[in-house]
């Protein structure tokens, strides 16, 4: 059975309809890619998963759990946490700080400080810049931070919107090597990115997104070799 | 020099009680970006609530500020659910016409119930006044100025310290990612207006015992001296508003001192504008930037 299934799923963001019936699932243990151009729908497919938006039709299962109606709140606690794009960090607010928000809804406090543990030892940038002021951060620094923030929450379900934009060439294979081995860890990955040929080459299985349908799948490799998505992707 | 010493004790009693107000202001104002005009109305209700309780129920005065803080409290909050949430997702200026008239609602609805004229508020201790050096202070001006550092200083300590108070803070900075991690923010809204609501509470009941006497419609002036006082400090800020409640009171009594007492309001105003013109952002304000 699938970790996550969308089925049909129909969204409106105001009055153009983003995301036409659109259907994929993900298996436990899996990364998976949702690449497109801009406007083709991916952030709001996303936004739909972790509830920050309603969708207009279709059905969103978890675990064997209808999800489509959680609030999102709600879908941090089943073990859903999404990393925003543009990151998103909480400025004015410490990199500490930052990361006591990640845990807001974890209960065992010696389970969090182990969390934080983790996140430094991942990030040492993060810990040498604890009680700096995140908006200081560099664009990788914050992302590392919306990731280490993510993943406060303990989640069994990553959804990555975007993690590369913006950064240097040397972040995004930083970024890209981490989403890796969280993925080695046993969290399971849905990545959304504009940078198709990276994004197709670290995932499982990849869809294509345009105008808020799906055109092509496959696994990773397969879409990285198939001549569609060269031409449109890589320039032929 | 006694002279100024003692207006310098007048004014800050004055200016603790503008920037208890103040702090409200800012606070929600950080929170859903509305200027809550029912504010200065809040405050009435408090003094109102803490009259009845010492005049009929002999209430102390620990237990009089308790009381009016909490039924402030609960004001603020049922205000938000039922005039401000509702427009959660309309232009700001359809909020902000309610703010305007949730105030009238308030201030002709207890007009309506309690009868328009002032009446002198029921003294909570025995005045004493300490002659030091020349200068002198009351045990009441010592009493609203150590009560209003207190509140301040806890609610510092609420929002730098607790999780909730670091919840306010991601809410204002960012209700989406907030919520991404797990806030409930119309909870953490309504926190906000419970905090802020209380400490015009208070103010409520200070005001009470520095002027002695009240009305319903007592919130109008101070409310917007106050919101004078949150803009000048920066509005959002915290620390900004308790210093442009200092401010705001300083001015005003250093003109009531020096005989212009009939324009002391229309110098807060003054200000207002001077400001909105040259330092629109606030003493502590910072100006926001956009990042992608």
């Amino acid at each position: 059975m699938a970790m996550l299934e969308v089925e049909n799923l129909s969204v409106n963001y105001g009055v153009i309809q983003a995301v036409k019936g659109v259907s994929f699932k993900i298996n436990e243990g899996e990364i998976v890619t949702l690449i497109g151009a801009n406007g083709a729908g991916k952030s709001t497919i996303v936004k739909t998963i972790s509830g920050l938006l309603k969708p207009k039709d279709g059905q969103i299962t978890y675990k064997g759990k209808s999800i489509v109606k959680e609030k999102a709140p709600q879908t941090v606690l089943d073990g859903i946490s999404q990393v925003p794009e543009g990151r998103h960090i909480f400025s004015g607010l410490t990199v500490m700080e930052n990361l006591q928000m990640g845990a807001f809804l974890q209960k065992n406090g010696s389970e969090v400080n182990k969390g934080y543990q983790e996140i430094f030892e991942r990030f040492p940038i993060l810990q040498k810049r604890k009680n700096q002021d995140a908006a200081t951060l560099s664009g990788g620094e914050q992302q590392m931070l919306a990731i280490g923030r993510a993943l406060m929450a303990k989640p069994k379900l990553l959804l990555l919107d975007e993690p590369s934009m913006g950064l240097s060439p040397l972040y995004i294979q930083e970024i890209f090597k981490i989403i890796k081995e969280l993925n080695k860890k046993g969290t399971t990955i849905l990545l959304i990115e504009q940078n198709a040929k990276q994004a197709l080459s670290i995932a499982d299985r990849g869809y294509v997104l345009a105008t808020g349908k799906i055109e092509l799948t496959g696994t990773g490799q397969e879409l990285l070799a198939n001549p569609e998505v060269q031409k449109v992707y890589f320039g032929g | 020099m006694q002279i100024v010493l003692q207006q310098i004790i007048n004014a800050l009693s004055l200016g603790s009680i503008y920037a208890l107000l103040a702090l409200g202001y800012s606070m929600v104002y950080g929170i859903i970006k509305l200027i809550n005009f029912a504010h200065g109305d809040i405050y009435m209700l408090g003094a109102f609530c803490a009259y009845y309780v010492i005049s009929l129920w002999h209430f102390n005065f620990i237990i009089a500020l308790l009381t009016a803080m909490i039924v402030s409290a609960l004001a603020g909050v049922v205000i938000e659910y039922f005039a401000y949430r509702p427009l959660r997702k309309s232009p700001r200026i359809a909020v902000l016409i309610t703010a305007i008239g949730v105030s009238f609602l308030l201030e002709n609805g207890m007009s309506y119930l309690v009868g328009s004229n002032a009446r002198s508020f029921p003294q909570v201790m025995e005045q004493v006044n300490y002659n030091i050096g020349g200068i002198v202070i009351s045990n009441i001006q010592i009493l609203i100025l150590a009560t209003a550092l207190i509140l301040m200083v806890l609610l510092q300590v609420t929002i730098k310290k607790t999780k909730m108070g670091r919840a306010m803070r991601a809410v204002s900075v960012d209700p989406d990612a907030a919520e991404l991690v797990g806030v409930n923010v119309n909870h953490t809204i309504s926190f906000t207006f419970a905090l802020g609501s209380a400490l015009a509470g208070a103010g409520g009941i200070l005001i009470g015992m520095y002027y002695n006497q009240i009305d319903p419609l007592m919130g109008m002036t101070p409310g917007i001296k106050a919101f004078v006082a949150a803009v000048l400090g920066g509005i959002g800020s915290v620390p900004g508003a308790s210093l442009g409640g200092f401010l705001i009171g300083i001015l005003e009594t250093f003109f009531q001192s020096i005989g212009l007492s009939a324009y002391k309001d229309a110098v807060v105003y003054f200000v207002l504008i001077v400001i909105l013109l040259f330092l629109p952002a606030g003493i502590f304000g910072k100006n926001t930037k956009e990042k992608v």
